[in-house]
């Protein structure tokens, strides 16, 4: 480190260390750090002009153009949801169902993700695998379930098993398991082996020596990434049934071809939706911040 | 790791012992509402009726389109004309005179080794398929050319499919259809057709080796450029599978997820210090900067695209802006839990020397957030790539808009095989270049 202070080459080393020379030292060090700064500030923001401009060159619209144009959509679907008001509420009890259809298919994905979830990771950990040679391989299936977008297996299994809410389940459960995965066993590698070490002395199966050693420990580290999931899965969700079929996102879909006449049903599906995220993201928030820092720390 | 389970401070016995019974009750029922639940959804998303919905023989086209493909070879009974194509396309079809090596044509007889002993013939009579271990297949038309006269050892097997118009025969090695009007033959082979060079190239059905010849010290095919060039070019403008345009879609996409996340790093900045418990006093406008962040991550990424949609067109920009603002929602929340779990030693520090807040937020606390901050960023970086293929399929810009049309069409099942190998590959590319400036970044390696 004191090295490094002294500029580059060891020629260049001053002798004894006076305080002149090392605060000029110092100095240079300080210029030369903001040097390398500038320059990569500047790269950065030269391609991010340079991004935008090409993005903006490729799409339909430019940016200015828009720009005015942005609240146009929005206050045309809500003056004329505004003249419909009385008809919300019913619209509401109208697309229940399809919420419900949505929440489930994210509820399912993610029970049924995070279990594969867990055992690939405790399969995948170092130091736990049931049988060691096979991490790499168990590795790869959860890169490889993660890497895979799930829309691209929720409209291939379209093509195979119609439409409906089961597409779309398998397809977040996929990731949902390949996601998780990695994020569980990056807890399950920070796990206290004694526990283990201690099962395994008895004579316990490797179920008993996870279930009894592992689990408890990691449980609410788990327990969070998987509510974080299901916040995460209930929007994948929504955008499945809006590029596919099924749940909300399929309703909001045919509202939108409709156009107008139909705005007060888009506003009743994104009201719908906005306010059962909201409540998601504050519900599983809360319990998060209470299994990760403990009880008496809960928000307040 | 501290295990936060309801722990009570004083542990009598008689309290260890009830939360011993509680647990021992939450360990059968958590698992049975679990169970009681997937139950319910078994019956109530209808699984059991899912294997009758079920189009097996789509699945079967997939499956075979995404590692095979089929060559046409098909005669017009009317002219005796012979086109053979891959996949049946226009664009696929070969040149005049060039012949797949298993196609013979001698004196107007047409050979067709479909491999394993399976032979078919066309000739001015009819058509034969020699099939081993069952015999040939006689199809003559009748003398007025009105029905099909099908001569094979009887009885017929389920695998061919005979009335006086139309005789049908599959078998492992290929299909054969045998209508009044044209007789076709299909053959499976594995492998994508035309990947590297159409049929109308002058490069296509070359041998590698033959390839490099060309490209190193063949004579020039179009005096204006080298062979390489040439090749690099038909390969780039394939016309088939579009290289140079997927490889453009791509890149938008990456692009889309680049410009988008960075720039909302860089606009969640300083909003998030305004939510911040101990950089901003304030405590309602903290409160609005807080719902404002819930506002935007409530209104959910779909939303926020259909709208932007509607303002500024499909493309890539549109995608964009659209992580953008989901983004910005997202970092201001991440960033303020950051900022207020900061040291306050530091800050302390900065402080006592007089110095103004804008200076102790750059040196007291910038230093010390930056390689979190940089991390969350990285991480949503990695993440949204895989978004961008979403919203590009929504917006219509980038590899999601390629991929969603390849499966709308339904038939280009090899073209869907090949944009999700690309964007696996990319995805796993951003994993590990993110982990890797990640580790840098933290460790300092």
């Amino acid at each position: 480190m004191v090295d490094i202070a002294y500029g580059p080459g060891p020629d260049r080393k001053p002798e004894g260390g006076s305080t002149i020379t090392t605060s000029e030292a110092y100095l240079e060090m300080v210029r030369r750090r903001r040097l390398y700064s500038g320059i990569i500030l500047a790269l950065f923001i030269a391609l991010m002009v340079a991004g935008f401009q090409l993005a903006q060159s490729r799409n339909a619209g430019g940016f200015l153009n828009g720009l005015p144009q942005i609240f146009a959509f929005p206050s045309e679907v809500i003056s004329e949801a505004w003249e419909k008001r009385t008809n919300i509420p019913g619209l509401f009890l109208q697309f229940l169902p399809s919420l419900m259809e949505t929440v489930n298919i994210a509820a399912v994905s993610t029970l049924i993700g995070g279990f594969t979830a867990a055992l690939l990771a405790l399969l995948a950990t170092r130091g736990l695998a049931r049988w060691p040679r096979l991490t790499p391989l168990f590795r790869r299936m959860m890169d490889l379930t993660r890497s895979i977008p799930e829309i691209v297996i929720a409209l291939m299994l379209i093509f195979i098993l119609g439409g409906g809410p089961v597409p779309a389940m398998i397809a977040i459960s996929l990731h949902t398991a390949g996601a998780l995965g990695k994020l569980f066993s990056e807890v399950a590698e920070n796990a206290d082996v004694k526990p283990v070490e201690g099962l395994t002395s008895v004579g316990a199966s490797w179920l008993q020596r996870m279930w009894l050693g592992v689990i408890p420990q990691v449980a609410p580290n788990w327990l969070s990434y998987l509510m974080l999931r299901f916040e995460i899965n209930v929007r994948a969700s929504a955008i499945l049934g809006f590029v596919g079929s099924g749940g909300i996102g399929y309703d909001l879909k045919l509202a939108m071809q409709w156009g107008a006449g139909k705005y007060d049903q888009v506003v009743a599906i994104f009201l719908l939706l906005f306010l059962t995220i909201i409540v998601i993201d504050q519900v599983t928030d809360h319990f998060r911040t209470r299994l990760v820092k403990g009880d008496r720390k809960a928000r307040a | 790791m501290t295990i936060s389970l309801n722990t009570p401070n004083t542990l009598s016995t008689e309290a260890l012992l009830a939360t011993f019974r509680r647990r021992s009750r939450m360990a059968f029922l958590v698992p049975g509402v679990i169970l009681a639940y997937l139950t319910w959804i078994f019956f109530a998303f209808d699984i059991p009726g899912i294997a009758a919905r079920a189009k097996t023989d789509n699945a079967a086209v997939l499956l075979t389109d995404f590692w095979a493909h089929k060559t046409h070879v098909t005669r017009d009974n009317r002219t005796g004309n012979l086109s053979i194509s891959k996949d049946g396309e226009n664009r696929g079809a070969y040149p005049p005179g060039l012949l797949p090596d298993w196609v013979t044509v001698t004196n107007g007889v047409t050979t067709i080794d479909l491999g394993q002993g399976n032979i078919v013939t066309y000739d001015d009579q009819g058509a034969r398929y020699i099939v081993p271990e069952y015999g040939t297949i006689d199809i003559r038309p009748s003398e007025d050319g009105q029905s099909l006269i099908l001569d094979a050892p009887q009885p017929l097997p389920s695998w061919i499919n005979a009335s006086d118009r139309l005789i049908t025969v599959t078998t492992p090695a290929g299909r054969f259809n045998y209508s009044r009007s044209k007789v076709e033959t299909f053959r499976y082979q594995a492998g994508w057709a035309l990947f590297f060079f159409t049929a109308d190239s002058p490069f296509f059905q070359k041998s590698p080796l033959e390839l490099a010849a060309l490209a190193t010290t063949g004579e020039r095919i179009d005096p204006n450029r080298s062979n390489l060039r040439y090749m690099a070019s038909e390969f780039w403008n394939n016309k088939m599978w579009h290289h140079g345009e997927v490889a453009w879609a791509l890149f938008e996409t990456l692009l889309m997820a680049f410009i988008g996340t960075f720039l909302a790093a860089l606009v969640a900045l300083p909003l998030a210090f305004m939510a911040a418990r101990n950089f901003n006093p304030l405590g309602p406008l903290r409160f609005v900067m807080r719902r404002i962040f819930d506002f935007i991550r409530g209104v959910d990424a779909l939303i926020w695209t259909i709208v932007l949609a509607r303002a500024f067109g499909p493309g890539p920009m549109t995608g964009a802006l659209a992580i953008l603002i989901t983004d910005t929602g997202t970092f201001g929340k991440l960033y303020s839990e950051t900022l207020e779990n900061i040291d306050e030693k530091q800050t302390e520090g900065i402080r006592s020397t007089g110095a103004t807040t804008l200076q102790r937020a750059r040196f007291g606390v910038l230093p010390q957030v930056t390689p979190v901050l940089l991390s969350q960023v990285l991480y949503l970086f990695e993440s949204n790539t895989r978004s961008a293929t979403v919203i590009g399929a929504i917006t219509g810009g980038g590899i999601g808009l390629l991929l969603t049309q390849a499966i709308i069409t339904q038939k280009d099942w090899e073209d869907v095989a090949y944009y999700m190998i690309l964007i696996v590959l990319m995805v796993m590319a951003l994993d590990s270049l993110s982990g890797w400036i990640r580790r840098k970044l933290i460790k300092g390696e």
